[in-house]
């Protein structure tokens, strides 16, 4: 139980999807200049990145790995994903209307997305148990949400001040985001 | 290599099997005609129908919520190819525009600490950024970032200008604006705005009973636009030609430059550019929404009844007006006196808004020759009542009905009418308000040689405006002031030798802050004339009431001074499709004020119309001051005097009815203008190079 304790605030804090391995850039510069659409797509990557990384596993475990094509990882989960994205997506709009309404429009753009690829990928490298596999698929979705969260508040802040012609919007959103995978830097032998 | 591919293979066919699965399995019914709409729509996902976009939109088209017209990106041609995939006819929604409100951009340096931010959101944030303006523009272009058609420009004045051609209504400006400067409006909405408590309103526009944007025609004036200062006119008053030529203007008493100088002509600046279209030799367009099918009797063809026809025929409805008077214009055309409003002017103002497709029945009396039942009968879904108020008040004296003795209106109305009435040589018109200055003013016409005012308080309380006063003293008619009637003394054959009054003092203060007259005991006076005028006010006529044999008549209420009871905001009435205003509302007032009124009963009416509750505006201001825009002192004011105002002598204007006030030159009405300080809630532009900060501190 405190392995998984350690896993969960190395993968949110030391291992920050965003900030320390730089996967899932679009979506964090895309979605983050408004809170509520951070928060909406914090939730809706959570939720599939959960459901991945469980499926990817299984994947791996049970028929890669006793068939002995692992190299084919990268492609097989690229068709997973994509797939239970869109399995995902009609079922929640025949099962629950309501978390379509409030999820719906994140679902796509989550279907090829690198952070849920990558975590599934870190997954398999680290030889996680299944258990541990949906742990740290979990804790990594919270580190992306926490990350982009935080970096729509930046945003927001950063229309107050004065910005250089050339560095506004996206360029300083890429310092910014610098300067914050700086600061997660310090979580560095924490754990 | 072979296990690789089959691996492949079958983990595809496994997604593709449970897909494929699913999408039976969790198939949600969706007419197919929501995918067909969602094509034609414009997909921009702008959101500017106000659904969560394209799809969602096109969803509520096929339930019926939206209509063909929903998508404000693809204009008409997206509207038909909508309605060709449901078959239905294209609803004419009519399209919002973005328009903006604050004047005071090229203030708003004075008006804010930027402080370096860049954004108006951001500095809405920054509390400390405001220095004097808490509702106007902060000028950094917000509205122009949020649209995306190129429509919105920060304009060589400070303030957003919308470029009506490209702007779709998407209301992404709106929505970025934190100042509610810049709104996404139809037109119809435009039409019933309301002064609100928030808006950016100069101190005249707050007190214009008809809510016109002074400043904002003064300013086109300013820049040589005539017609668009005529439209901003026509936004709110309908009879820019009657009022630019009898309004007493209430506006001017508040004007901030007349706090330190003359105040602007602000009323002679509206005759100028109306009369500027009537001269012009052809009417500038007026834009109606599209019609909406619902039918509304209008009840008097006055001020208050062309106002409110012509407000609920621009947005849309059909309305039918219906004279009890020969022709249309009530106490225009009957009250007011041909040298003050020439009929030929009355009649091309009235005729303009007759050509918007407003029918109308002359000589047709309400509760004589139609009534409510025969109206609901026609099919009229609401019925506005403006009869105004024409029942003459009696002196209540001895001697009143002798030959010789008239009363104020129904004199006035018959010599409009063109009725030949047996004059005398010497009159006395008793009253002080405008209907007895138009008496005497009109007697005078008529070749009398003396005509006496008498009035039983002095100068200082008469009611009349100021300016026709004047122009009765210069036109020589003798004043009685302190003087009440008491008896009119006939001759044998019953025509009228003298009137009798009584001589009064000052006393205290009544109610009204007026002194109260009391008489002095024997001090009767005899004034020799042959003819004695009446007007001391006027009430409505509400014999309709007892005539209309429709038994819901008797649920009409009426107040104790004979007017139609309402409710002050909304203008309904005690039977809720009634809607009422100006004279028949009010007791006898302004020509603005029943335009005013007008414009708030079409308000209520729409709202009736549509089956929404009828309640008044929020935050609507109703004439209420807002209190920080009302200055005690104005800094920055150079002393220019005003425009004075044309007029012909004295001796052209006792032979003849011809129009004594004359319209500004140009030249006259540009430097007029030029002396309006562009005000707005707070800010104004100084003469001075005067900065607004300074008096913020």
């Amino acid at each position: 139980m405190g392995d998984l304790f350690v896993l969960v605030i190395s993968c949110i804090f030391i291992n920050n999807i965003l900030l320390a391995q730089y996967l899932g850039n679009c979506p964090f510069l895309g979605t983050s200049k408004k809170m509520e659409t951070a928060i909406g797509m914090a939730m809706a990557v959570i939720f599939v990145l959960v459901l991945a990384g469980g499926l990817t596993w299984i994947l791996n475990e049970y028929m890669l790995k006793p068939m002995d094509v692992v190299y084919l990882q990268t492609l097989s989960f690229i068709l997973v994903i994509a797939a239970l994205v869109q399995f995902v997506e009609m079922f929640l709009k025949k099962s629950i209307p309501a978390l379509y309404g409030s999820l719906g429009i994140y679902l796509p753009l989550i279907t090829t997305n690198c952070a849920v690829l990558g975590v599934c990928l870190i997954n398999i490298k680290e030889e996680y148990t299944f258990i541990e596999s949906l742990v740290t698929s979990f804790a990594y979705a919270a580190g992306f949400g926490l990350a982009l969260v935080l970096f729509a508040g930046v945003r927001e802040r950063i229309l107050l001040a004065r910005v250089p012609k050339p560095l506004q919007d996206v360029s300083i959103g890429l310092i910014t985001a610098g300067i914050i995978a700086m600061t997660f830097m310090s979580f560095k032998g924490m754990v | 290599m072979i296990p690789a591919l089959l691996l492949m293979l079958g983990v595809g066919g496994v997604c593709g099997i449970v897909l494929s699965l699913a999408s039976k399995i969790f198939y949600v019914y969706e007419d197919p005609r929501i995918a067909m709409v969602e094509g034609v729509l414009a997909g921009a996902n702008c959101g500017g129908c106000g659904y969560a976009g394209c799809s969602a939109a096109a969803s509520a088209v096929v339930s019926g919520q939206a209509p063909a017209s929903v998508c404000v990106v693809s204009g008409k041609t997206g509207a038909e190819a909508v309605a060709k995939v449901m078959g239905v006819e294209v609803g004419n929604a009519e399209a919002p525009l973005s328009y903006n409100m604050c004047e005071g951009g090229s203030r708003a340096a004075d008006k804010y600490h930027y402080m370096g931010v860049s954004s108006c959101k951001a500095m809405a944030v920054v509390f400390g950024g405001k220095r004097l303006c808490g509702v106007g523009c902060i000028g950094l272009g917000d509205c122009v970032k949020a649209c995306v058609f190129g429509a919105v420009k920060i304009g060589p004045k400070g303030y957003p200008v919308v470029d009506d051609e490209k702007c779709v209504g998407c209301g992404a400006c709106q929505k970025a604006c934190p100042k509610n400067i810049i709104e996404v409006k139809t037109l119809s909405e435009r039409l019933m705005k309301f002064n609100q408590k928030n808006d950016p309103l100069a101190p005249c526009a707050q007190t214009c009973p008809a809510e016109i944007n002074i400043p904002l025609y003064i300013n086109q004036l300013k820049e040589g636009k005539y017609k668009e200062a005529v439209r901003t006119i026509r936004l709110r008053n309908p009879l820019p030609l009657a009022c630019g030529r009898v309004c007493p203007h209430p506006c001017e008493d508040e004007c901030r430059r007349g706090i330190e100088d003359e105040p602007v002509s602000i009323n002679q600046l509206k005759r100028f550019v109306s009369d500027y279209e009537m001269n012009s030799g052809s009417r500038i367009p007026i834009t109606c929404a599209p019609d909406t099918g619902k039918k509304i009797a209008v009840i008097g063809g006055g001020p208050s009844g062309l106002s409110c026809a012509f407000f609920l025929r621009r947005i849309g409805h059909q309305v039918d007006i219906f004279e009890a008077m020969p022709k249309l214009g009530g106490m225009l055309r009957y009250g007011i006196p041909e040298y003050r409003l020439p009929k030929k002017v009355l009649d091309w103002e009235i005729q303009g808004i007759l050509d918007l497709g407003i029918k109308s029945f002359c000589y047709v009396k309400f509760g004589v020759d139609f009534g409510l039942g025969s109206l609901m009968a026609a099919g009229y879904n609401a019925v506005f009542l403006g009869v105004g108020a024409w029942e003459d008040f009696s002196l209540g004296i001895e001697g009143e009905n002798l030959e010789g003795c008239f009363t104020g209106i129904n004199f006035l109305q018959r010599i409009s009418g063109g009725e030949k009435i047996k004059l005398g040589r010497t009159a006395a018109v008793v009253g002080g308000g405008n209907t007895a200055v138009d008496c005497a003013r009109t007697l005078l016409r008529l070749g009398l040689d003396k005509v006496y005012m008498v009035y039983r308080r002095t100068r200082k309380e008469m009611p009349a405006n100021e300016v026709e006063i004047i122009a009765s003293e210069h036109e020589g008619i003798e004043f009685v002031f302190l003087a009440a009637p008491t008896r009119v003394i006939g001759d044998d054959q019953n025509k009228v030798t003298h009137l009798e009054y009584l001589k009064m003092q000052l006393g205290e203060p009544d109610k009204s802050g007026r002194r109260r007259p009391e008489p002095v005991e024997g001090t009767e006076t005899l004034l020799a004339v042959d003819m004695v005028i009446s007007a001391i006010g006027q009430s409505p006529d509400a014999s309709f009431k007892k005539q209309d044999p429709q038994p819901r008549m008797k649920e009409l209420e009426l107040t104790k001074w004979n007017t139609i009871d309402n409710n002050p905001a909304t203008l309904q009435s005690s039977i809720p499709y009634i809607f009422t205003a100006g004279d028949a509302a009010t007791g006898p007032s302004l020509v603005v004020e029943a335009i005013g009124g007008g414009r708030r009963a079409a308000r209520s009416i729409d709202l009736f119309m549509k089956g929404k509750a009828v309640e008044p505006m929020k935050d609507s201001l109703q004439k209420k001051r807002i209190h920080e825009s009302i200055f005690t002192h104005v800094d920055g004011v150079k002393k220019t005097p005003r425009a004075k105002m044309p007029e012909i002598s004295v001796n052209e204007r006792l032979d003849s009815f011809v129009e004594v006030d004359l319209v500004l030159p140009e030249v006259d009405a540009q430097k007029e203008a030029e002396r309006c300080l562009n005000c707005c809630r707070i800010c104004y532009n100084p003469d001075t190079d005067f900065p607004m900060a300074k008096k913020a501190g």
